[in-house]
């Protein structure tokens, strides 16, 4: 007897319920929707990076007549120069600032680390316009330079530093949080010093976290163009070298061609930093105990001074912006006035501006968080179908590696060709939502997977013995516990909506102007004034949404996760 | 149960809204006419509501951007306009796009009363000027005593090795402003020694700026003392306190009209023409006059502060078709000279 | 002619018998090259409880995962109430499921928990009120109907965790190591709670655990699994008394084992010391056997009586084990150690003290008799 005509010996396969289903559906959906917003247009941007005006194929003639023009190399020293120099003097105050936090017992850590996190607030051209204002040949604090210009390199550096402070604090933070007290005891057992402890056991500890860093900050100092757009005077980088071929010349193609060379950089962060993170996550054994901090009375001293002078940095470069935005004329009359805030006799687009900024906030917060969300489940939970499941993982992940000003150009490439049907959203708010939902998208992503990676795998299997649809206990179990996490995303994205610049610069139209583009374009025009006006009100309003984020998250969730406010009551066993 | 339906009921409809919402762009009822524009941002409302008052049934939906970035994407959208007019650039960026073949040719109610050299001399025209602005150098007393700056008089001494470092001009690939300038100069000083000139005047240049405005604003924050602006940038900040004075270089004064045109393949040529029969009406003119010392119907300017009254005469013999037509070239030239000190934006 | 009888029979083809309840056929489950399940048949009765046992890997949760419907078998057949399953999906099985983990939806009160399986189910309001009610009366919980599960006590958790799965009136009812994450002393209680709820419920039950204690104690009868196979079916004290493998007697209970060499007439020969089994115990095939004696199974004594199988043997230690000791012991001629589990009487009586010797009888009767050495 042959073994297959046995039923018993059939290889088998279960059917597919309707959850599955459905859940295969929506995994699909959203893979193609991905595929659409993300693969889509770098595809096209890529053909176009071959292609001369009118379409045709000219191989690698755009590339060797960028290679030619002795700016390529400028740009890309330039590019190179400053985004390791900001690099390393970024993470190297983050690491400090996050030690100061995690390992000494200096009073107000708090507080210190909310000012710390305020820069990510403010769109990237705020401390540029402070910079100007401070170190510009009429600023407050040019003495300090020595005669040395603001407008350049070190512009560019400071701003940068400025600007990815949080985002390196935040990675070393959470590395620093993974340190295991019993090695530290055992180094102390072994009658280690400090400093020897310190490399010991500290550094290696947070080595990965170091290096995710490095390559995050690294990637966002390449690939922004807000600071260098301020504050960097002649001095040209990659990033405003695209800007200067789409906007200022409008030629697209050679925009494309430097696009794919800001990637290049962009993506090796990327793999580098997935790395790390992977490695970061294992460090962490489960038996670790939580490293508490001893008193000493000489380095917590040291750590609150440094601290305080890095504060008072941020806190003076916000002020400055605001000092800028509430005087007549600088330097020659500083009476007070409001009158920069009369935003439609400038550049920009006006008050227009800022209510579509909440608009598009408001939009990428609600349907992005909700949307992200909803895929990372289905990534998560789709039975059947992985292949699916880790393309879609994949295509989230994607626009990590994608600078903001590359995708931004991509989309125009993808939406704006004549035969795309899609090509209707171009020049709607709905194209400034999307962009910014993708640009933002792998973080958020990231974030919705640890949370439901956090809950029990058995949720659901429960769910389908008691024969509850997914959609159910989806939107009666898993979402209303991952509240605070669908929240963080919607803070995410609604902050990064209203600062963003690079993603949405060459997507947004009349009718659709953004604050944060204003206050490049008012500051193209000279009107340094109210482009540092309309900064502060982007941080203000950015400031405004997080504290009600704040008050939400203790509020509205102790009604509606009693249960989360309670768990310290659980009784002992009778 | 009838609770949990209306509860969904009600989901699904938020949800339409909210695509609904997302997806459709703005009102449509009247015409929407698509108008490039590279008027200052601060003249824009004035206009823009005393046409729309004129013609209740027409809105118009303006793209602002430098005279270079409007021409660039003008240029860029050759094979697929998507602007109907377009509204106050530099007469030399349309003469360009009319060489392009771009341009539908329309003679606007009135246009006889114009002043000829605003008029393009083909018939019908393809272009209708509607003022003037001309180079204005803004220098800044308080900055310049502290730096020991004499006021310069004329285009040469600003090439003085005095000068370095004190000077900011528009890039003219991006700014209408910065373009008269440099033709100007070519024209006055012939194009070999124009460009020993500048080459002198580059030495001189702290940055080239991305907008005309941009300079006259530096100098007025005494950021740069000397700035090369046009003249209505540099007497509104004079008269918004800055520390300025007006310099009309004794050579003579760059300029460059502010003009209107229909793109041909508009599908809104009606309502097109009438916004290009109100540009050369006298109720535009009297608009046009607030700002600007030059318009196109004569009689209606009338003196501005800060300006003298004999500016017209400052004027240079400007050779619009030549300007228009060695654009490219000079431009070219421009950016292989000096485009190290441009902004990041040119 | 061909005659019924002729016609070769596929395995899985063969109709269930009416009275097995949960039918397994043949299953094997591969993953990748590696064979978790080696050919399982098993037939599990209406009402009955049924506990797979064994240790960590051994197969069974994944056994269990293959009757719920959330893993496909690579082979095999499984029927439920007369009906092939084998391909259906989880959603459209008839099981209820226990965790663990609890696997307790945290913003959900202890009420709602209980309800998720019966609202939206057109049932009235009221009745799935008075269900949930019912259920919690069940679990002794109907007090903390209003509480979160991270207000209870682990035992209370899994406690709602099991009225939750019954809600809906499952016909057969799956536990995953149900009781693991609770302490010795909650877990003791729960066994007779889950059992006493389950013979009053009259559902099928198929529990998998690694503890043999509480296989012992709840199960109708016993799957004892090892590396993907089934080594043993049958009732608690049928796989104690009689385990059909070495295994066996090992993992359930402890076991004194001894290799030794057949000889004539129901002997055996350990080491230096000639054993009699039962008659008939020793006819086998191979010349190699294992022995096998429970500690209690052993009697300990002063004088060496003159009945077959007495050892003399030191006392190495003595453990006490509170309620009985545990002595050591180091038999004169036989490699093996040996324990023998004494009462604290007998302990007192005999005055034993490590470094004395003792006679140990292994009576014939207790002694099982495996072929081939152990693994």
């Amino acid at each position: 007897m042959i073994a297959t005509a046995e039923p018993g010996m059939r290889r088998r396969r279960l059917g597919a319920s309707r959850d599955d289903l459905i859940m295969r559906l929506g995994l699909g959906v959203g893979f193609l929707l991905l595929t659409l917003t993300v693969v889509a247009p770098l595809a096209t941007l890529l053909v176009k990076a071959f292609q001369d005006r009118a379409g045709g194929f000219v191989g690698l003639a755009n590339f060797l007549a960028y290679a030619e023009s002795p700016a390529l190399l400028r740009s890309l020293h330039h590019s190179l120069f400053v985004a390791l120099l900001a690099t390393a003097i970024c993470v190297t105050l983050a690491f400090a600032f996050a030690w100061c936090l995690t390992r000494s017992c200096m009073p107000a850590k708090g507080l210190f680390r909310a000012v710390a996190l305020v820069p990510i607030l403010a769109p990237s051209l705020l401390p540029a316009i402070s910079l100007v204002y401070l170190f510009g040949n009429q600023g407050l604090l040019k003495g300090l330079l020595f005669g040395a210009s603001i407008y350049g390199p070190i512009g560019i550096v400071m701003g940068e530093v400025f600007w990815t402070f949080p985002h390196a604090l935040i990675i070393l933070l959470t590395a620093f949080a993974t340190a295991d007290q019993r090695l530290y005891e055992a180094a102390e057992s072994l009658r280690a010093g400090r400093l020897r402890t310190f490399f010991a056991v500290t550094l290696p500890g947070v080595r990965y976290g170091l290096i995710s860093a490095a390559f995050v900050v690294f990637t966002l100092v390449i690939t922004d163009f807000g600071v260098p757009k301020v504050i960097g005077g002649h001095y040209n980088v990659l990033a405003t070298d695209v800007y200067k071929q789409v906007i200022g010349q409008q030629n697209f193609q050679m925009g494309a061609v430097v696009g794919l060379i800001l990637l290049v950089p962009a993506a090796l962060a990327f793999v580098a930093d997935r790395f790390a993170a992977g490695r970061q996550v294992a460090l962490l054994g489960a038996r670790s105990v939580p490293l508490a901090p001893k008193p000493s009375p000489a380095v917590d001293a040291a750590a609150a001074l440094f601290c305080t002078a890095v504060a008072v940095v941020i806190v003076g470069i916000i002020a400055v912006a605001a000092f800028a935005a509430s005087i007549k004329l600088w330097p020659y009359d500083l009476s007070f006035t409001l009158g920069h805030f009369d935003f439609d006799n400038v550049d920009g687009g006006g008050w227009g501006s800022y209510r579509n900024s909440l608009t598009l906030a408001g939009w990428s917060a609600l349907l992005g968080s909700l949307f992200v969300f909803t895929l990372a489940f289905l990534v998560e939970k789709t039975r059947g179908l992985r292949w699916l499941g880790a393309a879609t993982q994949l295509l989230a992940l994607l626009p990590l590696a994608v600078p903001g000003i590359v995708l931004g150009l991509a989309y125009i490439f993808f939406f704006n060709a004549p035969a795309n049907p899609l090509g209707a959203i171009y020049g709607t708010m709905a194209i400034l939502v999307l962009n910014t939902i993708v640009h933002f998208y792998a973080v958020a992503h990231l974030t919705a997977i640890t949370q439901l990676k956090q809950l029990d795998p058995e949720f659901e299997t429960v769910a389908v013995s008691l024969k509850v649809p997914i959609w159910r206990s989806f939107l009666s179990v898993t979402l209303p516990v991952s509240l605070p996490t669908v929240f963080e995303i919607a803070l995410y994205l609604f902050v990064n909506a209203m600062t963003t610049v690079s993603g949405v610069v060459f997507l947004y139209s009349p009718d659709t102007t953004l604050a944060s583009v204003a206050v490049l374009n008012m500051d193209d025009a000279g009107d340094t004034a109210p482009a540092a006006a309309m900064a502060l009100l982007i941080f203000t309003t950015s400031a405004a949404v997080r504290i009600v984020h704040t008050l939400v998250t203790r509020g509205l969730l102790a009604r509606t996760q009693a249960w989360r406010r309670r768990i310290t009551e659980a009784p002992r066993e009778a | 149960m009838q609770t949990k339906l209306t509860r969904r009921g009600a989901l699904l409809l938020a949800t339409l809204t909210l695509a609904g919402a997302i997806g459709s762009g703005p009102a449509t009822a009247a015409t929407e006419l698509v108008v490039y524009t590279a008027l200052e941002a601060d003249q824009i409302k004035a206009y823009k509501e005393g046409f729309e008052k004129q013609n209740p049934d027409i809105t118009i939906k303006l793209v602002r951007d430098s005279t270079g970035i409007i021409t660039a994407r003008l240029l860029a959208e050759k094979a697929n306009p998507q602007a109907d007019v377009v509204w106050r650039v530099a007469a030399t960026s349309l003469m360009l796009l009319d060489q392009e073949g771009m341009l539908d040719t329309y003679a606007p109610k009135g246009l006889e009363a114009v002043t000829a050299n605003f008029r393009d001399p083909k018939s019908p025209p393809a272009w209708t000027g509607m003022d003037a602005w001309m180079a204005t150098v803004a220098f800044n007393t308080v900055e310049a005593q502290k730096r020991n700056l004499p006021k310069p008089e004329s285009w040469k001494d600003l090439a003085k090795p005095i000068y370095k470092g004190a000077l900011v001009m528009p890039n003219p690939n991006s700014s209408g402003t910065g373009y008269l300038m440099v033709s100007s100069w070519l024209q006055l000083f012939g194009e070999a020694e124009g460009w020993k000139f500048m080459d002198a005047l580059h030495d001189n240049m702290a940055v080239y700026t991305h907008s005309g405005s941009k300079p006259a604003r530096m100098a007025a924050t005494g950021e740069y003392p000397i700035g090369f602006s046009f003249e209505y940038r540099a007497s509104s900040e004079k008269a918004k306190g800055a520390p300025i004075d007006l310099v009309f270089p004794k050579e003579g004064l760059g300029w460059d009209m502010e003009a209107t045109a229909i793109l041909k393949g508009s599908k809104r040529v009606e309502a097109a023409r009438k916004l290009v029969d109100f540009s050369v009406s006298r109720e535009a003119n009297e608009f046009y006059a607030k700002n600007f010392a030059v318009v196109a119907l004569p009689g209606v300017a009338k003196p501005l502060p800060h300006l003298p009254e004999t500016i017209a005469t400052m004027m240079i013999k400007n050779d619009f078709a030549w300007a228009a037509k060695n654009r490219e070239r000079i431009l070219k030239e421009w950016q292989t000279r000096y485009d190290g000190k441009s902004e990041p934006k040119s | 002619m061909v005659t019924l009888a002729d016609v070769p029979v596929p395995v899985g083809a063969a109709m269930p018998r009416p009275e097995a309840f949960l039918r397994l056929v043949d299953i094997a489950k591969q993953f990748g090259r590696f064979t978790a399940l080696h050919g399982i048949s098993l037939e599990v009765f209406k009402g009955e409880f049924i506990c797979c046992v064994g240790p960590s890997g051994c197969g069974k949760t994944t056994l269990l995962r293959i009757i719920a419907g959330l893993d496909a078998q690579t082979t095999g057949q499984v029927f439920q109430a007369g009906a092939e399953i084998s391909a259906l999906p989880a959603a459209r099985r008839d099981f209820g499921i226990v965790f663990q983990s609890y696997a307790l939806f945290p913003n959900l009160t202890v009420a709602r928990n209980v309800a998720f399986g019966i609202e939206n189910r057109g049932l009235a309001r009221l009745r799935v009120r008075e269900r949930v009610a019912e259920l919690l009366d069940l679990v002794g919980l109907a007090e903390q109907a209003d509480k979160f599960p991270a207000q209870l006590s682990g035992g209370q958790q899994q406690r709602v965790a099991l009225a939750r799965a019954l809600a809906p009136a499952p016909s057969l009812l799956l536990l995953d190591e149900p009781l693991s994450a609770l302490d010795a002393q909650v877990r003791a209680r729960l066994r007779g709670e889950i059992r006493a709820l389950q013979r009053r419920l009259g559902v099928t039950t198929v529990m998998v655990t690694h503890d043999q204690e509480e296989a012992l104690t709840m199960a109708d009868r016993i799957v004892v699994m090892a590396q993907g196979r089934i080594d043993q079916i049958g009732t608690p004290e049928q796989v104690y008394r009689h385990p059909a493998t070495p295994f066996v007697a090992e993992f359930l209970g402890r076991m004194n084992v001894l290799p030794g060499r057949r000889l004539p007439g129901d002997r055996v020969a350990v080491g230096d010391v000639t054993l009699h089994c039962a008659a008939g115990a020793c006819e086998g095939t191979t010349e190699t056997v294992t022995l096998c004696i429970r500690p209690e199974d052993i009697a300990i004594g002063r004088a060496s009586g003159d009945c077959a199988n007495m050892v003399s043997a030191r006392v190495e230690r003595l453990e006490f084990m509170g309620s009985y000791y545990t002595a050591h012991l180091a038999p004169r001629g036989i490699a093996a150690p040996l324990e023998a589990d004494l009462s604290a009487q007998a302990v007192r009586d005999l005055a034993l003290r490590p470094g004395e010797w003792v006679e140990a009888a292994l009576p014939r009767d207790r002694l099982r008799v495996f072929f081939g050495w152990p693994r």
